[in-house]
């Protein structure tokens, strides 16, 4: 294995060997969501016409799934081995910032996948999925996980204190994530509201990822793709840069 | 070549308080194969100039190389060359030893390397914890893991940033024993320490460094042949007179007084005698590693 390819063991070993935290878990608490809110909402809630309530959650709770793991894995990860001081093995090797990035990035995304994997593979008890066009989950799952894998990576560096980092999760990625139509469909709400749920990017991925299992969606899944890509696009070149000056790493 | 050349090395720090200077204009050559001590009281620079050097901070002004590498524009020929032994006592929860070496040498590029890790282990007493959790290891033998870490990728410059530093005397003889044997086979030793008598029994060459400037950079020979005068030394259970408390080094029961000549051992003689402190197994000896570092910061003060 190369140098980069070692880090990136690394970081999936560290996320496998506690995988009953860091797998098991998440896939848990979205079958309750989708349990509680399928049962109460089945009945009340009209969304697409011909889709049943719980089979339109179903992809929602996957992709928040998929977002909220890809993040909280390279931030949990940096912000312990920055508090835990064992990030110095990583910061006394050769690895350049690309390695960095590709490993702590590409580790993530993968822990976001697994766990969505896992959660849709449950949610297969509860509701027939449909497959309308299976290139645009892909593309949407690896591109939010990406992208929240790289968001995580920044904050990850950014932050001094497990607190910091808690806030940013609990008050940037969570209501972004629950706000982004993932239990509704923005149709479903008044023209204002609407208009601020196509400011949130993490509509677009949850609205794209929808699309490929529907064929419908609030928004055309080419705008979400270039919504996310460029989204994506930005915050890596800002995390690479972050690492290239080893901002907070090496003062 | 040298083996690691610091050039015009600053380092300023922000703080709260405002700029801190750790560092000021250090300019220093150590050669391939020394064995070399750098030694400083707390807060002098030694662990700023150590982390500049090994990439884990940025100097302010100058530069520094490794066996010719710019540790910034060529960091990663730099760091391929070294092998850091960390100060603080650091380890990865979720790894057991010899998965630790593993993933440190793949960091590294190096594979198939498991018959160094098998002598990293046996020679620094780690082979029956090599599958034991780093949680599982007292902080002795955490203090071997990262020696072995910093080792495995076979680097041809040795770093150690206060490596005995509240470890057992039976770590220090196996550490001193291991290193010893590499530095005789060809590897360049940086070392910093508190233990000034280890420092003198293994460095060819020693720098002092105090406040973030070099004080005294010599051979270990020559500097202990320049502190001029001699030790008085004896044990006493009584309180010195306040004249020669302030000059004196006391460990317990254990006085340490310099003279310049017999003229003025005669006169600390005759200052306890007047006093009335009982002198019990008295020698006057050479002056060791300990008084000229006392001699060259009191010079500094």
């Amino acid at each position: 294995m190369t140098g980069w390819q070692t880090l990136f063991h690394k970081e999936v070993l560290r996320f496998w060997k506690v995988s009953f935290q860091t797998v098991a878990a998440p896939v848990l608490t979205a079958v309750l969501y989708l349990l509680i809110f399928g049962h109460v909402l089945e009945d009340h809630v009209k969304v697409y016409d011909r889709i049943s309530y719980t089979a339109f959650l179903v992809p929602g709770l996957v992709m928040m799934s998929v977002l909220q793991n890809a993040f909280a894995n390279s931030s949990s990860s940096l912000i312990q081995s920055k508090i835990m001081g064992s990030l110095v093995f990583v910061l006394l090797t050769p690895l350049s910032h690309w390695a960095w990035f590709l490993a702590y990035v590409g580790s993530s995304t993968l822990r976001g996948l697994v766990v969505g994997l896992g959660v849709f593979i449950v949610t297969l008890a509860f509701a027939r999925p449909e497959f309308a066009a299976p290139l645009w989950i892909l593309a949407f799952a690896f591109l939010g996980a990406a992208l929240l894998a790289t968001l995580g990576l920044i904050a990850g560096l950014w932050a001094d204190k497990f607190d910091q980092l808690a806030a940013f999760q609990n008050f940037v990625v969570v209501p972004m994530t629950f706000l982004s139509g993932v239990f509704y469909s923005i149709q479903s709400l008044p023209p204002f509201w609407q208009t601020v749920s196509h400011l949130n990017p993490f509509f677009y991925m949850i609205d794209g990822f929808r699309y490929g299992f529907f064929g419908q969606s609030d928004t055309s899944p080419w705008l979400s793709l270039a919504i996310v890509g460029t989204a994506w696009l930005a915050v890596s070149a800002l995390a690479v840069n972050l690492l290239r000056t080893g901002y907070k790493i090496r003062n | 070549m040298p083996a690691v050349s610091f050039q015009a090395v600053s380092k300023t720090f922000t703080t709260p308080k405002g700029p801190f200077q750790a560092l000021n204009d250090v300019s220093l050559d150590i050669e391939e194969g020394e064995f070399f001590g750098l030694l400083g009281p707390n807060g002098a620079g030694k662990t700023t100039l150590i982390s500049i050097l090994a990439g884990l901070a940025r100097a302010s002004s100058g530069r520094v190389t490794v066996l010719g590498h710019d540790v910034q524009s060529d960091y990663a020929a730099a760091r391929r060359k070294l092998g850091v032994v960390p100060q603080e006592l650091v380890f990865d929860p979720f790894f057991n030893v010899r998965e630790s070496l593993r993933i440190q040498a793949g960091y590294f590029g190096v594979k198939n390397n498991e018959s160094w890790i098998d002598e990293l282990l046996e020679n620094l007493g780690l082979a029956d914890k090599a599958t034991a959790n780093m949680r599982q290891l007292s902080g002795g033998m955490k203090r071997r893991v990262l020696v072995a870490q910093a080792l495995v990728h076979k680097p041809p410059i040795i770093v150690l940033d206060e490596p005995t530093a509240g470890v057992d005397v039976e770590l220090r003889q196996t550490l001193w024993h291991f290193v010893a044997r590499l530095n005789k086979e060809g590897h360049t030793v940086l070392l910093t320490t508190h233990y000034l008598e280890e420092a003198e029994a293994l460095c060819s060459r020693i720098a002092m460094l105090k406040s973030g400037s070099i004080v005294a950079l010599s051979a270990t020979s020559e500097l202990l042949q320049a502190a001029s005068g001699s030790v008085l030394q004896f044990k006493t259970d009584a309180a010195l007179p306040p004249a020669l408390a302030a000059v004196a080094r006391v460990t317990g029961r254990i006085v340490q007084l310099p003279a310049h000549d017999a003229a003025e051992i005669e006169s600390h003689l005759a200052a306890l005698r007047v006093a009335g402190v009982p002198v019990n197994d008295m020698e006057i000896r050479r002056p060791d590693l300990e008084d000229v570092f006392l001699q060259v910061m009191g010079e500094h003060a």
